[in-house]
């Protein structure tokens, strides 16, 4: 059923009743074309594309808990084109035109909001830096412009420009930058593949990956052993336990980010402002709560939950940059498990099996890749070549050297 | 969460500096390959479970120290000295 | 209404306060709520989406509804509860979330359209046109959503954070904690008791219950007179622990000043980090209501809470009650509500097997299907064994059960099991390590069972100290079972609600479940039930009873969310104390700092240090003026400039050369005693972590500078090499940058300007020679090293003496026609010469990169080497580093792209970047240094330097780095 105000209006009048499920919850089959693992925002948009994209509708989605369980469901919704390492630059400035069409494309409001990304500078230094990004932004195609000081102060008078220990220089502004919905991208996918007749089975469990001579056959699972010749790994923190199946080691090493969510409040941030001493970044979420977080804990972890020297940290920075927000009272806390790379970068290659494929290394910029990330995983899947804005993600890039360290900071998986 | 220096003692996290997993104590000298780089620098098991990983007590002594450990529970479950580790 | 006799408020210090412009009187010790409803104050706020009139419902911080915004003098809290904050004289406060007023609110007309704004609404709509979005419905949804408003001022308020440590943590001083408490401080225990109320005592005081046939208040005030004597015991009342974190640690709330109004001498609130070896919780349980149609109403409160404002506060908001309950505990209420003289209409028990003996009314089988009263409850009706029933009632006491308090046993990922003989969920045990629930909190109701579990807890934590018991002996308390049949929603034609801060009703839960999300988490996320301020503590389980019920399932099998920290909101700033301002970081200042402020030097941050930008001098107007001057200095007569924030390394053993020659790409075993080398190091993976230099001071003694953005990050990683390559090589090193202050002197006349100072005249020095000199009989190094290209030394004397020697060097200079320089100067200075700071080698740069491959030694292994051998950092694809000089006096800047002239501006034609500029006075133009593809091979090349941020489009020559003195002859001389 097409989702519209109309609709609203007229299934309000009559007791809600006809709205049906969003997507159906069918039994696995015993044999797809292809199965994608991993039912998160990656996956299920990959879904979404090989069925759309390449008309591959005898697929399946096997989710291990409830369909969006990982990332999509908790993260800090920031939506960006602003990476500047060739083979980033291209990928992410392609995830952006996906955003900018995505509500259309699944008739679901994934709340897409385009108030703008401020980064700011605390140096000359960092400013400088900054403007090579921007630079490099605006010969991409996207956009971007060096803010004063003055107009920082104009965009977002409550910062502490007096008083915090790194004065602002300036900033980086993305006008395109801004947040969605994370749930509404998982949903909505998921309803869109659904519809083309994709199978997501929730509550399935990959155990095992099936390879007979370098070939992969297909995947045990704890609702039955299932068939495929394409498999695609997409499990983002868990990327290596998946991996292991097929005797495969990644450069993954999976860390917690923390991330917060104050009570609601009547607006008083209108875009995603980042602080650069610090890590830290914040927006204002449409139901009013202000959504932000920092570092990473910086210890690997599985346990979806961080402790206190990064709680306090984070606060501290928000203190530093934007007393204002010290009322503002924390409602909750998360964590998730980020699969951070040797290098920053994603991965989205083949693998020494035939037949299957890896979707990993997302660090915590997941969010903002799914569309392209799923884009580029079904291309990937359905004609065995790389897209071409994904064809530096590549496996062996570590041994040869051809790394995107957008950070600078070296094989050190957690300084990304 | 709290960490166990083989010289301070149990100390708060905030205390120290995390480097990654042993895999660092492994560096192939000039003579090495590219898989010996591979397998120090990049591939990582990266454990859900028992995890044995480098420390440094950075705002302490200054030892270098490999502490085992569970990335799922957190549970803490030794350390010891690295500067030890080389001479065993 | 006030009720004579009752209450522990203190009646002889009336005092008042504002609510939404009306002043109001109450007592000390009553918090917002307990004195508004004593004044008959029944509306205090609108619900969030629908905007409908609401009431008190409970009496604590789990308050859904009464939440208020507090006004200070100078600044506003908003999302305060009523339940919590206590009065003080002077306090205003208003109502949230209502235009123009609470009583007349234009967004009730949300509630008339609540067909259309069911759960997940949004998700539907607001699509077309797409412009509109941003445009249109965004702005109206985010100006619609929250409840209160920050000020938009920064908070000054004044919050402080401590550490404490313990044997036993107590969370809770109900009577499961005050036992616990108890047995484990007479046992000689470290206790902390955290109590979140201002009075200790938790439901013993609620309930007015009695032990050892007295009040339960002697009790109380007996132990906590033992407690205060002991100096084993730190009872923090007022204190919330908020979180369970690893290894025992546990984050408190204290509400320090919250409830005093400002005063200097006091911070707002407190934020501990507690480490507790062993820890009871003993949190108690907070009652759920039902969900029957017309549920909301102001007046309509949980039954516990009516009992917490009579028997705590001497308040009955209502003249004419009536209790609607699944269970036999909610009787007490009402017995004691008629003992206070209050008239109690009836009692409705859903139950039909239930005692009706009462001295009022009872029905039993009773369901309340619809209410009446828009601002204030008026009248009820229903159904019971006997027909229907219909009732004026102006307070509508409301028991569906009690839920333990168990959030803080899911922190660590625990999940709680379902009881079903409770109809409730309770904790398991080791989900939190030494954690041990105990009491209510426990699933344990009564308060014979409470004080029991209190000591045994207490107990098993002294065991696992390997402590002895204490053996309290428990006091004599009511051991009532506890009998309850569940009833999670009556069916009617009114909305029932069951989660209150987010308007989200039972119609919404089944509405998810027909739309497929029927996973409690899709459930959640789609209606948004259970993720308001109360964070699902009054809604959680009665959703998920409606949603199993829906879906055919049982409790346990449709699962349950999971908790997470904070237990109670808390504010950014209190778990921020102490980061405001320069709070944040660490300053550190040079010797020389209050010398150049006394110049008028901005200072501005390098890292946490602040090094100095400029000296202006009088009638100099811009820092250009400044910095041009002052590079003349260094090129024409001698300039000072203080570079003690460059790391220090003293290194010694007589493996002190063969470590460097490991660290270095370079060779420095062969450096003669006397000299000082250039150093490159790499970082594991191959690329230049840092250089600078190092001095051999002796023959088993060096000294190791790095860049001072670096110096943190080497001194780690020689720490680490040395443990993990080296540890058996005789060779110690340690941080000095802060022991030793030192100065460039640098310029044709620096020797003369040394030769007058130094105790003994230099004599032959050559150009990267170290040695010991004294200078006022003090002993100092002198190198001589340059970063300026000019002839160059660097003095550096004990950190003591720095500013001393920085004033004496400056008035010498400024007789020989120099004088001190700054940041900025430098800046050109080096680029000048083509020396590079991190802004060249900015973590992707390689030894390659900067033309410096020959510095890595064939001969010998060091770190990076391999990694730096990886095809994809050599060879003419890299980007080298390049000099560029702009062919007319044009601008240029950093952070600007090279294209080759022609080609279109597209990132694939992007050929690299620059990566520093200055204005440079010898050239009079921007000099740069950048990185170009194949950079070397292209040196005469014409690029065009593009920076579309700042629209320059310039062309540049690609020329060698080195632009001043390519040979070095003055830096030699």
């Amino acid at each position: 059923m097409r989702y519209s105000g109309l609709k609203v209006i007229t299934e309000g009048l009559f007791g809600n009743k006809g709205w049906g499920p969003a997507w159906r919850n069918p039994a696995p089959k015993a044999e797809y074309d292809a199965i994608i693992i991993g039912g998160g925002g990656h996956g299920l948009a990959t879904a979404y594309y090989l069925a759309k994209n390449h008309g591959m509708t005898n697929i399946a989605v096997l989710e291990k808990g409830y369909l969006g369980s990982g990332n999509i469901g908790r993260n800090t919704t920031i939506v960006r084109a602003n990476y500047y390492m060739p083979g980033n630059s291209e990928f992410y400035s392609h995830s952006l035109k996906l955003w900018e069409g995505l509500e259309a494309e699944l008739n679901y409001n994934v709340m897409h909001s385009q108030r703008g990304q401020l980064i700011l500078a605390h140096s000359d230094g960092q400013r400088d830096t900054l403007a090579r990004r921007g630079n490099a932004m605006i010969n991409q195609g996207d956009d971007a412009e060096l803010w004063t000081l003055d107009q920082v102060k104009d965009f977002a008078p409550y910062l502490d420009f007096a008083q915090t220990r790194f004065p602002i220089y300036g900033g980086l502004m993305h006008k395109r930058g801004g947040t969605a919905r994370h749930d509404a991208v998982a949903w909505g996918y998921a309803r869109g593949a659904d519809r083309r007749g994709v199978d997501l089975i929730q509550n399935c469990e990959v155990t095992g990956i099936d390879i007979e001579n370098g070939v992969v056959t297909g995947v045990q699972t704890t609702r039955g052993a299932i068939r495929a010749k394409k498999v695609g790994m997409v499990v983002a923190g868990r990327s290596s336990q998946v991996a292991a199946m097929a005797g495969m080691r990644l450069p993954i090493e999976s860390h917690v980010l923390q991330a917060f969510v104050t009570e609601g409040l009547k607006p008083i941030i209108d875009s995603v402002i980042s602080f650069g001493m610090g890590h830290f970044y914040i927006s204002q979420s449409d139901k009013g709560g202000l959504v932000f977080g920092g570092d990473l804990d910086f210890y690997s972890s599985y346990a979806a939950r961080g402790n206190l020297p990064m709680v306090e940290h984070v606060m501290e920075a928000a203190m530093t940059l934007m007393p204002m927000i010290g009322r503002a009272k924390v409602l909750r806390s998360w964590g998730g498990i980020m699969d951070m790379s040797a290098d920053g970068s994603p991965i989205i290659d083949k693998t020494h099996i035939e037949g299957l494929f890896v979707d990993a290394g997302w660090n915590y910029g997941g969010f903002k890749a799914a569309p392209a990330s799923g884009w580029c995983m079904a291309h990937l899947m359905a004609t065995g070549q790389s897209h071409e804005v994904a064809r530096r993600f590549r496996l062996d890039r570590f041994r040869t050297g051809h790394v995107m360290d957008e950070e600078a900071t070296g094989s050190q998986h957690n300084l990304h | 969460m709290r960490i166990p220096c083989p010289l301070c003692g149990t100390r708060d996290r905030r205390e120290f500096y995390y480097y990654g997993s042993e895999d660092y104590l492994k560096r192939p000298t000039d003579q090495g390959t590219i898989e010996d780089l591979d397998d120090y620098l990049f591939l990582r098991d990266n454990p859900a479970g028992v995890t044995r990983d480098v420390w440094y007590h950075e705002a302490g002594c200054g030892a270098w120290m490999v502490v085992t450990r569970n990335t799922i529970s957190h549970e803490v479950l030794g350390s010891e000295l690295v500067a030890k580790k080389k001479e065993a | 209404m006030r009720i004579a006799g009752k209450g522990l408020i203190d009646r002889s210090k009336p005092v008042s306060f504002r609510f939404d412009g009306k002043t109001f009187q109450g007592f000390k010790g009553d918090t917002v709520a307990s004195a508004l409803l004593a004044n008959g104050v029944k509306l205090v706020g609108r619900s969030f989406k629908y905007h409908r009139p609401r009431g008190v419902l409970t009496a604590g911080s789990e308050e859904p509804n009464a939440m208020i915004e507090v006004i200070g003098a100078s600044n506003q809290t908003p999302n305060v509860r009523a339940t919590v904050q206590e009065i003080f004289e002077g306090l205003n406060t208003r109502s949230q979330n209502r235009w123009p007023s609470l009583r007349f609110d234009v967004m009730a007309v949300n509630d008339m359209l609540s067909p259309f704004l069911s759960a997940g609404f949004y998700y539907k709509t607001f699509m077309w046109p797409r412009a509109f979005w941003e445009a249109i419905y965004e702005p109206i949804i985010r100006r619609a959503a929250g409840l209160g408003s920050l000020s938009g001022k920064h908070d000054e308020g004044h919050y402080e954070k401590a550490f404490a440590f313990c044997d036993v943590l107590v969370i809770g001083a109900g009577p499961t904690g005050l036992m616990a408490a108890l047995e484990a401080a007479r046992a000689g225990a470290d206790v902390i008791l955290c109590e979140e109320d201002r009075l200790l005592g938790g439901r013993l005081l609620a309930d007015d219950a009695h032990l050892d046939g007295k009040p339960a208040l002697e009790w109380v005030a007996s132990v906590e007179a033992e407690l205060k004597a002991l100096p084993n015991v730190r009872i923090m009342p007022r204190a919330t622990v908020t979180g369970a974190y690893d290894g025992g640690q546990y984050s408190a709330v204290e509400r320090v000043g919250l409830h005093k109004g400002p005063r200097p001498d006091l911070p707002r609130e407190c934020f501990w980090r507690i480490t507790a070896a062993r820890t009871v919780l003993a949190a108690g349980a907070l009652e759920r209501s039902i969900a029957f149609p017309m549920n909301d109403r102001p007046g309509i409160m949980l039954a516990s809470a009516v009992q917490t404002y009579l028997n705590k506060f001497g308040v009955v908001p209502g003249k004419r009650v009536t209790l609607f309950a699944n269970n036999d505990g909610a009787r007490a209420v009402a017995r004691q509500l008629m003992a206070a003289g209050v008239t109690v209409a009836a009692i409705l028990d859903s139950r039909t097997d239930a005692s009706a003996v009462e001295d009022c009314p009872v029905y039993l089988g009773a369901q309340v299907t619809d209410t009446k009263g828009r601002l204030g409850l008026r009248a009820i009706s229903g159904t019971h064994v006997g027909g229907e029933f219909a009732l004026e009632t102006d307070l509508l006491a409301v028991s569906g059960g009690w839920n333990p308090t168990l959030h803080i046993t899911c922190h660590l990922n625990g999940r709680p099991r379902w009881e079903a003989s409770l109809a409730a969920f309770v904790p398991l045990a080791d989900a939190v390590p030494n954690l041990t629930a105990a009491g209510a909190c426990n699933g344990v109701f009564d308060t014979l069972g409470c004080l029991s579990e209190g000591q045994a807890a207490a107990r098993a934590a002294l065991r696992g100290l390997n402590m002895a018991a204490a053996d309290a002996v428990l006091p004599t308390a009511e051991g009532l079972p506890y009998v309850i049949a569940p009833l999670w929603q009556v069916a009617g034609k009114g909305r029932a609600w069951l989660d209150f801060a987010n308007d989200v009703t039972t119609k919404d839960v089944k509405l998810a479940a027909q739309e497929g999300y029927t996973s409690v988490e899709h459930m959640k996320r789609y209606t948004t039930q259970g993720m308001a301020p109360d964070q699902g503590k009054n809604s959680n389980v009665g959703a998920l009873a409606v949603l199993a019920d829906t879906t055919g399932r049982g409790i346990p099998e449709t699962g349950t969310t999971t908790f997470r920290p904070p237990f109670v909101p808390t504010s950014i700033a209190v778990m921020g104390a102490g980061g405001r301002g320069a709070g944040f970081a660490p300053q550190r200042f040079l010797t020389s700092d209050q010398a150049s402020r006394d110049r008028g030097a901005p200072m501005i941050e390098a890292g946490l240090w602040y090094r100095p930008s400029y000296f202006p001098k009088p009638g100099e107007t811009t820092w250009k003026q400044s910095c041009d001057r002052e590079i003349g200095y260094v090129r024409g007569a001698v300039g000072v400039a203080d570079v003690s924030t460059l790391g220090k390394i003293d290194i010694q053993g007589r493996d002190a050369g063969r470590f460097l020659d490991l660290v270095y790409t370079n060779t420095f075993s062969s450096l003669a005693v006397g000299r000082v080398r250039y150093g490159l190091m790499l970082r594991a993976d191959g690329y230049v972590l840092d250089d600078g230099t190092s001095a051999r001071l002796g023959e088993n003694h060096y000294l190791m500078t790095t860049t001072t953005a670096a110096a943190g990050l080497v001194m780690r990683h020689l720490d680490f090499v040395h443990q993990s390559e080296c540890a058996d090589w005789d060779v110690r090193f340690i941080s000095v940058t802060e022991s030793w202050a030192q100065f460039a002197v640098a310029g044709p006349m620096a020797r003369a300007l040394l030769n007058g100072y130094l105790d003994q005249p230099l004599g032959d020095f050559p150009f990267m020679a170290t040695g010991a000199v004294t200078v006022g009989g003090v002993q100092a190094r002198l190198f001589r090293i340059s970063f300026s290209g000019e002839e160059g030394y660097e003095i550096a004397v004990p950190t003591r003496y720095g500013e001393a020697l920085f004033r004496d060097l400056v008035a010498r200079a400024e007789t020989m026609g120099g004088g001190p320089y700054g940041m900025e100067a430098l800046n050109v200075l080096r680029i000048e010469k083509g020396l590079i700071t991190h802004a060249e080698i900015d973590g992707r740069v390689t030894a390659f990169d900067i033309g410096a491959a020959k510095m890595v030694s064939a001969k010998k292994d060091c770190i990076g080497k391999l990694a730096a051998t990886r095809p994809g950092l050599v060879g003419p694809e890299r980007q080298q580093m390049v000099g560029l000089k702009p062919l007319g006096a044009e601008k240029i800047t950093s952070g600007a792209h090279l294209f080759i002239p022609g080609a279109d501006l597209s990132r694939v034609n992007s050929q690299g970047h620059i990566s520093s500029v200055g204005y440079s006075p010898m050239f009079d133009r921007d000099l740069g240094l950048g990185f170009l593809v194949n950079g070397r091979a292209r040196i005469g090349e014409t690029v065009r330097v593009i920076d579309r941020l700042r629209d320059i489009d310039v062309l540049a020559e690609v020329c060698d780095p080195v632009f001043h003195d390519k040979d070095g002859e003055k830096l030699r001389a």
